[in-house]
């Protein structure tokens, strides 16, 4: 039941739980390097190959930013409606489970979690929410994200 | 997907390589930036740009090369082999600016063309080479080059 | 690498050892490249002005990385990062500082693991916080 003025529709309501297109990334190592650069962040444990086998981790892992971008499949193939032109990334949480390790293959689906309206200084604004699962190739969960989306 | 395969016999000096139409747009820059590893900031900071006096950010020579490799590939088919690719960066080009994340505004339309200059058999080899070049909306041809291919040779039939 | 951390070490109130960052246009496009994230908002500044910002933007995700950089930085190899979320709230601009900031807000031993909480946010040269955020980690014990 849409509250007077809402600009939730039913439409929108329905999408709420529908699952993605499992979005499937393979974590190469030269990816881990490129967001290593991105980040300008150092650490020997996203590239340099013989301290990281020595390390607990026995190899290159990947910096946790890694889960929640558009690489990973966050927030792919969701129905994704609002009245608003503009948008805004609005935030994102993220539940690291497992280490992802170089050479994992991730698959990833997201769901629309769930909505909220709020009155900003630019006017009426729409919040968002899209959860996203994250397993590797043993089918265990490494991480779960919550992104939430911003249009006005 | 079956895709249709040139034979040398096919070909003769002058023959038109099939033109392959291209959009470069300030995205595609980025994410060539991203592939090749060349950031420099020519090729997306204003300011910089204006430094180097180029106006605006310009199209990476690379990009041209490689969407020349492209016209190539596309034309000889999975059968075919790229031995030679050379171009010289001429002209510049400025990208479109996008208008949606995923839509460039209106704007020029690049294209790569190319003719057959020459075809001999040597070593076995079916040998075509090729001039080519991108082409800007004017018609200028901000990047000229050359190509040799090996082309499969249909069995003579008897 | 730093030494490594231990649960016995922190209290509450402590803060992690901010990490100064200052992105450039070229950060920017290197984050696109890295994260598949091709909004022209934070490479065309005709756009970003179009938009009603100054110029182009960090990427939100850029500063949700480079928190989990000092959160990692700080934690050591024996430490975990199990949780990390921030808000978007202000926007930052290439060729500013970009401080990131931590400070913990509780502790306490779960299922044998000995987990510390954290306040984090990036701070731009105002010193407003533009990325308010927390963080779960746990850390190795000296028992």
């Amino acid at each position: 039941m849409a509250q007077q003025g809402s600009i939730i529709t039913d439409e929108m309501k329905k999408q709420i739980g529908v699952k993605g297109v499992p979005t499937v990334l393979e974590v190469e190592k030269g990816l881990i390097r490129m967001m290593a650069e991105a980040l300008d962040d150092p650490n020997p444990l996203w590239q340099d190959e013989e301290y990281a086998e020595k390390s607990k981790y026995g190899g290159i892992i990947a910096p946790p930013a890694l889960l929640c971008c558009a690489r990973a499949g966050t927030g792919r193939g969701v129905q994704m409606k609002s009245p608003f032109p503009r948008a805004l990334a609005g935030g994102d949480e993220v539940e690291y489970l497992k280490p992802l390790k170089a050479g994992d293959v991730i698959t990833s689906v997201s769901h629309i979690a769930e909505y909220n309206e709020r009155e900003g200084k630019r006017g009426p604004m729409l919040f968002t929410t899209i959860e996203t699962t994250y397993k590797n190739q043993r089918d265990e969960v490494v991480a779960i994200s919550r992104s939430t989306f911003i249009s006005y | 997907m079956a895709k249709k395969q040139l034979y040398y016999e096919d070909v003769e000096v002058g023959t038109e390589v099939t033109p392959l139409a291209k959009v470069a747009t300030t995205q595609m820059l980025v994410k060539w930036a991203g592939g090749s590893g060349d950031f420099n900031p020519l090729h997306f900071e204003d300011s910089f740009a204006a430094s180097q006096g180029v106006d605006s950010p310009i199209v990476h020579g690379a990009l041209k090369r490689a969407w020349l490799g492209h016209l190539m590939t596309d034309w000889i088919g999975d059968g075919g082999f790229l031995k030679k690719l050379a171009c010289q960066y001429r002209g510049m080009d400025y990208p479109r600016k996008m208008k949606t994340i995923t839509d460039p505004q209106e704007g020029e339309t690049w294209w790569c063309r190319g003719t057959v200059t020459k075809k001999y058999v040597e070593d076995d080899q079916h040998i075509v080479e090729c001039d080519i070049w991108v082409e800007n909306a004017k018609g200028e041809k901000t990047t000229p080059g050359s190509a040799t291919v090996v082309l499969p040779f249909k069995k003579a039939k008897s | 690498m730093a030494k490594q951390l231990y649960y016995e070490d922190v209290e509450a109130g402590m803060e992690v050892p901010p990490l100064v960052k200052k992105p450039t246009t070229q950060q920017l496009v290197k984050w696109a490249a890295a994260s598949g994230d091709f909004y022209q908002l934070h490479y065309d500044k005709d756009f970003a002005q179009a938009q009603g910002f100054p110029s182009v933007l960090v990427h939100g995700k850029l500063k949700f990385g480079l928190l989990g950089q000092m959160l990692i930085d700080w934690i050591g190899e024996d430490g975990v990062l199990k949780k990390l979320g921030c808000s978007y709230r202000g926007t930052d601009f290439p060729g500013e500082d970009l401080i990131c900031k931590g400070k913990v807000t509780n502790k306490y031993v779960k299922d044998g693991e000995h987990i510390v909480e954290l306040e984090v946010w990036t701070e731009n040269p105002r010193g407003e916080r533009t990325t308010p955020g927390t963080a779960v980690v746990a850390l190795p014990s000296r028992g």
